[in-house]
């Protein structure tokens, strides 16, 4: 059970908490240009790494804020957590 | 009864104070403080149970929660019975009755024990190989498989006990109370720590404080003199919570431990009345310091499971800790020093030891002399190559191993013996480090597994890190906790300590007997009956991973886990298979520890308190007027509302009846309510409804249909523009909280742009819809002053007004069909505003209706049930609602999706109504819809979504998905049944009213 940091409530268990599955994955802005296999690219493909994986969390049972996380799936450890909008980590 | 095998009086165990109890029904008695395990070996009763596949007679193996045979079903025929609980944990009190499991008619008769004569026929994978095939057969063999199959019996009624959940947050938690738990511990405690220490057993001091061992000195006293005035000191500290009789039974991530903390299960009968049996500890700690020492292992050898066949550690605690003999001569079987000490214990207490059998070549340590010196023989480099005796060991024989261990040489030495104390050294207990996501490393020294690298703030200490003599577990212990707790000093830095001085051992996984391998039982999963044969069996037919080795010959997967075995079964794989053990690696060691109790695992939460449940400010009013419930998500709402033994149908076709003929009134509060505020209001619902909303006027309300970014129709409701920049939404009751999280979502993460605002107002209003040709009279008597003529307050359009004092929002909004108002109050008010609608509306009999009725009437005007007419892959157009599509709007939630060429297809399951020939046949819900009959493999057109007998139609109307539905418009189809086929027609899913004329009656 995980320990997560909520960058607006602090440190809570991960039962407050929702996943929400890839992070920076951005709706388009102009759906209809899309052909169907860029729209399907947007709606249907994800990412399933085994390693370092960025993720949208949401603290569904607190604050009902969305935050991004960068965790590594191979051990869960947590590596960063930040706001939405703010710019990921390069490395 | 006469006998009880004591040696002297024991410090842990009152002997003022007798306790009696059954065992298979006979009486025996034991002292305070004993195990049912030790009072049954003090009763001279070792055997206590059958083996799981051929039906051996097994005894006690050991003196803990690692016991894989004297495992007994407690309080049989009570509703406090319990299964697979270990003699060896089980604290005996007054009153106390226990049985064998396994065994059948009883543990001394045993009709399966023909298994054991017919067992070259059951090797690993007989169930597999043999219960396969003819598939059809399964059943059969499957009734006698479960009936000889020894898993103890579940209790038939209600758990009686309390059981209970508690959080708790410390510094450091330590588990596990040797003497390296209660060093870490004190000084974690006395450095300011917030500490919690925990051990499974009643006394703190783990084996330490009941071995007196020559050999080992703290400061020139006795090991045990000196853990006890630790203990003292230990006892005094505020800073220190201590749990004893409480095990962990999981280490998860990020330090969240979960313990089973057992309260009352040593108390007697009339003691345990209305206390907590077991509190599960949830427990979230900073710094977790394993402490969790090391479980002896056997020995693998021909016919090595016989009752009186023990541990030597166990043989040893039985004599030190409980005073009790467990057998009157007495053989140890070792590869190390450990069964010296053992022996000598014994020999101090005037019990006779016959001999120790080696299969060293020797050892030249203190311990080894000392036994010599007492004149106990020693047969160096021997294995025992057989035992004998049924019920009860009476002899072992003994020979000579070869230079390399795989064979045996020489004549066999015969020993009368009734007690074997086996010792094949110890495996530190890394179950909960591995559970942590920590990783292993093998040392080939010692032959164990050891940590190497953690998951999380923690560390492991004492025999658990591979740490065996007294010297290196303080040494080591000093060492580590400076670093891990970032403390200056120890208060044990200092101390003197003596220890062994030889600890040489030859590791010889499975031991040769003079008979070939075929012949020998050499067992390593006591409990399941998996033999050191059944695992090359298991090789020679291909299987490679341990992990597989496991399952087909279940080695390790009883309800000990395998935790003396596991290590003997590694072994033979890599000596068999030639690989390294540290490359092989183990299985996986999963939660809990020991079997926990699913009222332990719930606490609390049983019965109505199993899951919340919200009730509406109306409920007093449904209970009182005999409604009868059904739960929609967490809610409680009313269903029908039978009057004289009414059916539920009879109910049902009256209040339907009513609601168009006069009036009806419902609780419709458990509708999810979403105040919507900002200046992009209005362009928000546009994006997220399918429908177009900038230009809906102020006081107006309009339907909207809600989709997945994938084009799946997701929710629905109707939503009033209550001014400029205020907007209150409805949605269904069970999709609220989902599409609040999903509003929300689009709000943070894709348009953060948006000012607006979303606050759920579910809860702060109550809703009374009244609907029928008479609503308009029951209003305009409820408020007088309100204009309800067309003009000012037409369909679809909402007034803010006050009913008396009592402010009220109503929309003109309909479900039904029918002439109705939405009045909405301030929850507090619900049940008076109700009551209001009620006396008004006495004179036109209005009836109160419930969610069944509400189904039926929306059914026969075609409107759907977002969940029930739709699941999740149905579009706007595939339920021929393109009408609420907007074709001029650039953007909204899934509209890219419906022009995907897959949601674009001709023959998608699309919604349509559908008539039965025979107007009496409803139809089941669920039914599957073909055109051909006398098909191979028949084509399944659709499903009937929704069906019911309509009173104001005189028929059965359904609807369905069908499909191409849409383009088959009076085709007749069929549903078949089981006994008969039904004939349908598809039919326009309006069936009443299709006019819309009575929205304006």
């Amino acid at each position: 059970m995980f320990l997560i940091n909520c960058p607006y409530c602090g440190e809570r268990d991960q039962h407050e908490f929702k996943a929400g599955g890839e992070a920076h994955i951005e709706r388009p802005k102009q759906p209809t240009e899309l052909s169907d296999d860029e729209w399907a690219e947007y709606l249907f493909m994800r990412k399933n790494i085994k390693g370092v994986q960025f993720e949208r969390w949401n603290h569904a049972h607190g604050c009902r804020k969305w935050f991004n996380m960068v965790r590594d799936t191979s051990n869960d450890q947590i590596k960063l957590i930040y706001k939405m909008g703010e710019k990921p980590p390069s490395e | 009864m006469a006998e009880n095998l004591r040696v002297k009086s024991s410090e842990f165990i009152d002997e003022t104070i007798r306790v009696s109890f059954k065992f298979n029904g006979k009486e025996y008695y034991g002292f305070k403080g004993d195990t049912l395990a030790s009072a049954l070996l003090a009763n001279n009763v070792h055997l206590v149970g059958r083996s799981f596949k051929y039906h051996r007679p097994r005894g006690i193996m050991t003196a803990g929660s690692e016991e894989p045979n004297a495992i007994v079903q407690v309080n049989d025929n009570t509703d406090r019975t319990e299964p697979n609980v270990r003699a060896t944990e089980l604290e005996i009190y007054e009153g106390l009755e226990a049985s064998s499991q396994n065994c059948w008619p009883s543990v001394n008769f045993d009709i399966g024990g023909i298994n054991n004569v017919i067992s070259p026929f059951l090797p690993a994978g007989f169930y597999y190989k043999t219960f396969m095939w003819p598939a059809s057969f399964w059943e059969k063999y499957e009734y006698f498989i479960r009936h000889s199959a020894g898993l103890g019996k579940s209790p038939k009624d209600k758990d009686p006990d309390i059981y209970d959940h508690r959080y708790i947050h410390c510094d450091v938690l330590v588990v596990g109370a040797g003497i390296s738990g209660i060093l870490a511990a004190k000084n974690a405690a006395k450095n300011n720590l917030k500490t919690l220490l925990v051990d499974e057993k009643n006394e703190l001091g783990g084996a330490t404080i009941y071995q007196n061992r020559e050999f080992n000195k703290i400061e020139n006293q006795s090991s045990s003199d000196w853990i006890k005035k630790e203990i003292q000191e230990l006892k005094k500290l505020n800073n220190l919570e201590i749990k004893t009789r409480t095990s962990v039974a999981a280490f998860h991530g990020y330090n969240y431990l979960l313990a089973r903390e057992n309260l009352t299960d040593h108390l007697e009968k009339k003691e345990k009345q209305g206390k907590i049996r077991q509190r599960l500890l949830k427990i979230r700690a900073k710094k977790v310091i394993l402490a969790t020492g090391a479980l002896e292992r056997p020995l693998i050898f021909n016919n090595n499971d016989r009752p009186g066949i023990m541990l030597s550690s166990a043989v040893k605690k039985y004599a030190d800790f409980y005073g009790v003999v467990s057998g009157k001569k007495n053989v140890f079987f070792t590869n190390n020093d450990s069964a010296y000490e053992s022996a000598l214990c014994l020999h101090n207490k005037g019990i006779k030891v016959e001999a120790v059998i080696d299969i060293r070549e020797n050892s030249g340590s203190k311990i080894v002399k000392a036994v010599n010196d007492a004149g106990i023989p020693i047969h160096w480099s021997h294995t025992i190559v057989d035992t004998k005796g049924y019920k009860k060991l009476n002899s072992i024989s003994a020979m000579k191993l070869s230079n390399d261990g795989s064979s045996v040489t020489g004549s066999k030495i015969d020993i009368v013996c009734d007690c074997l104390g086996v010792a094949g050294g110890w495996t530190p207990a890394v179950h909960l480090f591995t559970q942590s996501g920590g990783k292993l490393t093998f040392d080939e020294t010692n032959k164990v597994f050891l940590p190497n690298k953690y998951s999380s703030e923690q560390i492991s200490v004492g025999s658990c890190n591979g740490d065996f003599k007294i010297k290196e577990i303080i040494n080591n212990l000093s060492i580590n906790l400076k670093e891990f707790l970032n403390i200056e000093k120890t208060d044990f830095d200092n101390v003197t300590v003596e220890s062994e001085d030889d600890n040489s051992k030859r590791n010889i996984w499975l031991l040769p007997s003079d008979k070939p391998l075929g012949k020998t039982k050499p067992f390593v999963d006591y409990q399941n009956d998996a033999t050191a044969k059944d695992i090359k069996l298991a090789l020679r037919e291909g299987f490679r991973s341990i992990e597989h080795v496991k399952r087909y010959t279940t080695t390790g997967m009883g309800t000990d886990q395998g935790k003396l075995g596991n290590m003997h079964a590694l072994g033979i794989i890599a000596d068999t298979a030639d690989v390294k053990m540290g490359e092989l690696g183990t299985t996986t060691f999963r939660p809990p520890y020991t079997p926990l109790t699913f009222g332990t695992i719930v606490g609390r939460n049983v019965g109505e308190y199993f899951d919340v449940f919200r009730r509406t400010p109306m409920n007093d009013w449904h209970v009182e007027n005999k409604a009868e419930f059904e739960n929609v998500g967490q809610w409680k709402r009313a269903w029908y509302y039978p009057i004289n033994n009414e059916s539920m149908h009879e109910a049902v076709q009256r209040e339907s009846m009513a609601a168009r003929e006069t009036a009806g009134i419902l609780d419709a509060s458990t509708l999810g309510k979403i105040d919507i505020q900002g200046t992009d209001a209005s362009e928000f619902l546009n994006r997220v409804y399918t429908n177009a909303w900038s230009k809906l006027g102020i006081g107006k309300c309009r339907y909207g249909l809600m989709l997945n970014e994938d084009g799946m129709v997701y929710d629905d409701g109707v939503t009033t523009r209550l001014g400029e920049n205020h907007y209150i939404m409805t949605t269904t009751t069970g999709g609220a909280a989902n599409v609040l999280g999903k509003l929300e979502d689009y709000l943070q993460t894709e348009w953060p742009e948006l000012d607006v605002y979303l606050t759920s107002v579910t809860d702060h209003y109550a809703t009374a819809s009244i609907c029928g040709p008479n609503s308009k009279k029951i209003l305009n008597k409820i408020i007088p002053d309100l204009d309800l003529s067309e003009e000012n307050f037409p369909h679809m359009s909402f007034k803010d007004t006050q009913i008396e004092n009592i402010k009220c929002r109503i929309m003109r909004i309909s479900f039904t069909g029918e002439h109705s108002y939405e009045i909405n109050v301030q929850a507090n008010y619900g049940k008076a505003v109700w009551e209001k609608c009620m006396e008004a509306g006495k004179e036109f009999n209005i009836t109160p209706y419930g969610t069944e009725t509400m189904h039926l009437l929306r059914a026969e005007k075609g409107f759907i049930i977002v969940g029930q007419d739709t699941d999740g892959t149905m579009t706007p157009i595939d339920l021929q609602m393109d009408w609420i599509v907007s074709k001029k709007k650039y953007d909204f939630i899934g509209k890219r999706s419906l022009y995907r060429s897959d949601t674009m297809k001709e023959d998608r399951k699309q919604l349509v109504g559908l008539l039965t020939d025979d107007p009496n046949i409803v139809l089941e819900e669920g039914a599957q819809i073909v055109s051909e009959l006398n098909q191979s493999p028949v084509n399944m057109l659709g499903h009937v979504t929704s069906s019911y007998y309509s009173p104001n139609l005189k028929k059965s109307i359904a609807l369905a998905v069908v499909r191409g539905g849409k383009n088959m418009m009076g085709k007749k189809l069929f549903i078949p049944m089981e006994n008969k086929t039904i004939n349908v027609t598809i039919a326009n899913p309006v069936f009443f009213d299709t006019e819309n004329k009575r929205l304006n009656a």
